[in-house]
């Protein structure tokens, strides 16, 4: 037998067999297979941090729920994407996006081209059952291009991962631990002040209004983050 | 023995407010209040929010005039930023702010007073409602709920929404106008022309019959604001703010928004969250004035459209000087609208009405501004301070109800003294102290800047607390 054959994996998807290469994702997996896998913090070009846990799956044989993003597959694996369970966990996960912070959609910039909007809509959750924690949270808008609003922000990390892999500036890292955590520039300075390269690339694959470009008003801000495998495909030719 | 009638809600209203009628010992209406009971926080929690996102936040306060907001919160960014906004952008956002001024006043006289006018004021309050005049005067009810469609449909072709549109912001207006869209409005005029003209016969026709309503629906001299053009013509989205007194001589002109805050003041009564705004050099409460309809076309010495003008002509026929009783706001508004519709007809034939220049753009070049509007029920003003990052620090609205406020309590006093005698009262009788509310056609949740559910009763309280009458609606 070959080695390239060994390589290759068959397991099963939501009663689908399918085949897959060594080393790749139940994620990528599924979604070459047009198998959907709700995601947050993923972001094709970017690395998987799987820090949303809205892609978590069950694998038959094991009681623990893991996120498609970060699991490689093996031979014979059987996975669930949508049973009731995990269902539930995805919107209680949305739920407690919802409660931690200061999302107000209708007076937001990113109203109707929001992800964590959409996933919302698409999971189903019309209320919060959850009471709000309606945090006292800054809004920096030093910078004279964009503004981050941490009302808006749910931790997500890909701007920090954007700007340290594909910019190469790494302004952007959290700080604090737990609920406490908040995403911050250089060593915690004013956006305006940091080594910002200004090249915009977090405000585009921000998934929410946490941060918008200063000319953006109203509720008119799509985003457009599908440069990313672009960049890095274009990177990799060179 | 005093005892306290007490009115709450006041229903057709926009929002939530209570009136109360004290009598005396003998029966006797000794002082009355309006209250607006509910409070909001607007100009609290807008702090720490960047300037330019202050339009489309602040147009929540109102669903019934949002673009009143909207449009006084953008000059007041403008001023933050300094820029003079397009042309087109400008004739956009006059076009949009009448059509709402249409809009708001067609549901002020059909939806909420017309019941009163149309249907009588003593007639059976099951019926006494928009349902009710539809049914019994088919072709107004049609009227009225057509010329709401046509002021409301206009913002939806202009703005993209109803309600909260996004389109208006600091600098201009996000997109132009499409000339397919132009064409549409265009293609409604007709009809709005031929139901408002339905609605100001029927008006003058049942008017006469309101004789003792004008009499003492705060029938009784005051100053007046409102915002004219230099050529004295009425106007709702630029130009300054002119004050007169009873008389309808002028006591302050040119009044621009920077200047606002010098020469209006705000005065606190424990009894409403509403405050009540006075001109400063008369002070308190002998600088309190009336804003809105009545007040712009007592100010006002022509209204720059032909059919409008000749509807001035015989309503400055009401009086010598200004015309004093709040009961004729209701025929201003009528006159309003046929303004309104002729207005968008003109600026439509603006040759540069479709330019594609519609938005300025800058950054913050002041750390304070103000900006003031006409809304359908007066005078608006929105007035914010920022940070160098343009971020909130202080904000401060005045609007329409809390300078007709003191109005509207000597209104309901005046009322509720002839309306209640011997500590009696029907439903008919309060339901005359709340018409004169409604003449005023206040808006509560702009004006505490409404939310609760109020209940449905009106009760007669003695001095110890003891409810000894109660009616229910």
């Amino acid at each position: 037998m070959s080695e390239t054959v060994s390589n290759v994996k068959t397991l099963v998807i939501d009663e689908q067999e399918v085949s897959a290469l060594a080393g790749q994702t139940i994620l990528d997996v599924a979604r070459e297979n047009d198998i959907y896998i709700p995601t947050l913090c993923h972001l094709e070009g970017l690395s998987n941090v799987g820090a949303c846990r809205l892609c978590l799956v069950e694998i038959k044989g094991g009681n623990k729920l893991l996120p498609a993003c970060v699991t490689t597959v093996f031979e014979g694996m059987e996975v669930s994407t949508h049973t009731e369970r995990l269902q539930k966990h995805r919107r209680m996960i949305l739920e407690l996006l919802f409660a931690e912070r200061n999302h107000i959609c209708s007076v937001c910039v990113a109203n109707g081209h929001c992800e964590l909007q959409a996933l919302a809509q698409d999971q189903g959750v019309t209320h919060i059952s959850l009471p709000y924690r309606n945090p006292e949270l800054t809004v920096d808008a030093s910078l004279a291009q964009f503004t981050v609003d941490h009302n808006r922000c749910i931790l997500c990390t890909r701007c920090v991962r954007v700007c340290a892999e594909i910019e190469g500036a790494h302004v952007w890292d959290v700080m604090g631990r737990g609920i406490n955590s908040i995403v911050i520039t250089d060593l915690h300075d004013n956006w305006g002040s940091s080594s910002c390269t200004r090249c915009g690339k977090c405000v585009q694959v921000c998934p929410t209004g946490a941060l918008f470009d200063k000319s953006k008003v109203g509720s008119d801000h799509p985003k457009y983050p599908d440069f990313l495998p672009y960049l890095n495909l274009m990177r990799e030719a060179q | 023995m005093t005892q306290t009638i007490t009115i709450d809600p006041v229903t057709r209203l926009e929002g939530h407010g209570k009136i109360t009628i004290q009598l005396d010992s003998q029966g006797q209406v000794e002082d009355a209040h309006f209250h607006v009971t509910q409070v909001r926080g607007f100009e609290r929690f807008s702090q720490g929010r960047p300037f330019y996102e202050m339009p489309s936040l602040m147009a929540r306060i109102c669903g019934i005039c949002p673009v009143s907001h909207l449009i006084a919160s953008a000059k007041a960014c403008e001023a933050i930023m300094s820029v003079r906004i397009p042309h087109t952008a400008a004739q956009l956002r006059r076009m949009l702010n009448l059509a709402q001024a249409v809009q708001s006043h067609a549901l002020s006289f059909f939806y909420l007073a017309s019941p009163d006018l149309l249907l009588g004021m003593e007639s059976d309050p099951k019926a006494r409602h928009i349902f009710g005049v539809v049914a019994a005067k088919p072709e107004l009810g049609r009227a009225g709920i057509a010329l709401r469609r046509f002021g409301q449909h206009i913002i939806e072709l202009l703005a993209n929404k109803r309600i909260h549109p996004g389109w208006v912001v600091p600098g201009g207006v996000t997109e132009p106008l499409d000339p397919a869209k132009r064409d549409e409005i265009l293609a409604m005029l007709p009809e709005a022309y031929a139901n408002i003209g339905l609605a100001l016969a029927a008006y003058k026709q049942i008017a006469s019959s309101f004789k003792p309503e004008i009499e003492v629906f705060a029938n009784f001299p005051s100053n007046y604001m409102s915002l004219i053009n230099e050529d004295e013509s009425i106007e709702f989205t630029d130009g300054a703010l002119r004050m007169i007194d009873a008389k309808g001589d002028i006591l302050d002109d040119g009044i621009t928004a920077s200047k606002f805050s010098e020469v209006i003041g705000e005065a606190v009564e424990p009894y409403s969250y509403t405050k009540f705004a006075y001109y400063k050099p008369l002070g308190y409460p002998q600088g309190s004035y009336r804003v809105g309809p009545l007040a712009r076309l007592n100010i006002v010495k022509s209204m720059g459209t032909p059919l409008a003008e000749k509807e001035l002509a015989e309503f400055k026929q009401l009086a010598i000087g200004p015309v004093q009783s709040s009961f004729h706001y209701h025929h201003a508004r009528l006159i309003e609208i046929l303004y309104g519709i002729e207005k968008i007809e003109q600026i439509l034939s603006d040759p540069l009405i479709l330019d594609k220049h519609v938005r300025a753009s800058a950054g913050v070049n002041r750390l304070e501004g103000a900006g003031q509007a006409e809304a359908p029920r007066g005078t608006l003003m929105h007035h914010y301070k920022v940070d160098e990052n343009g971020l909130i620090t202080w904000a401060n609205l005045v609007i329409a109800t809390g300078q007709n406020n003191n109005a509207m309590n000597l209104g309901v006093l005046q009322a509720a003294k002839e309306y209640v005698k011997d500590g009696k009262f029907t439903e008919g009788t309060l339901n005359r102290v709340e018409a004169v509310i409604r003449a005023f056609d206040p808006c509560l949740s702009c004006s505490t800047h409404a939310f609760g559910q109020m209940p449905l009763a009106i009760s007669l309280v003695n001095a110890d607390g003891e409810v000894v009458d109660q009616l229910v609606r």
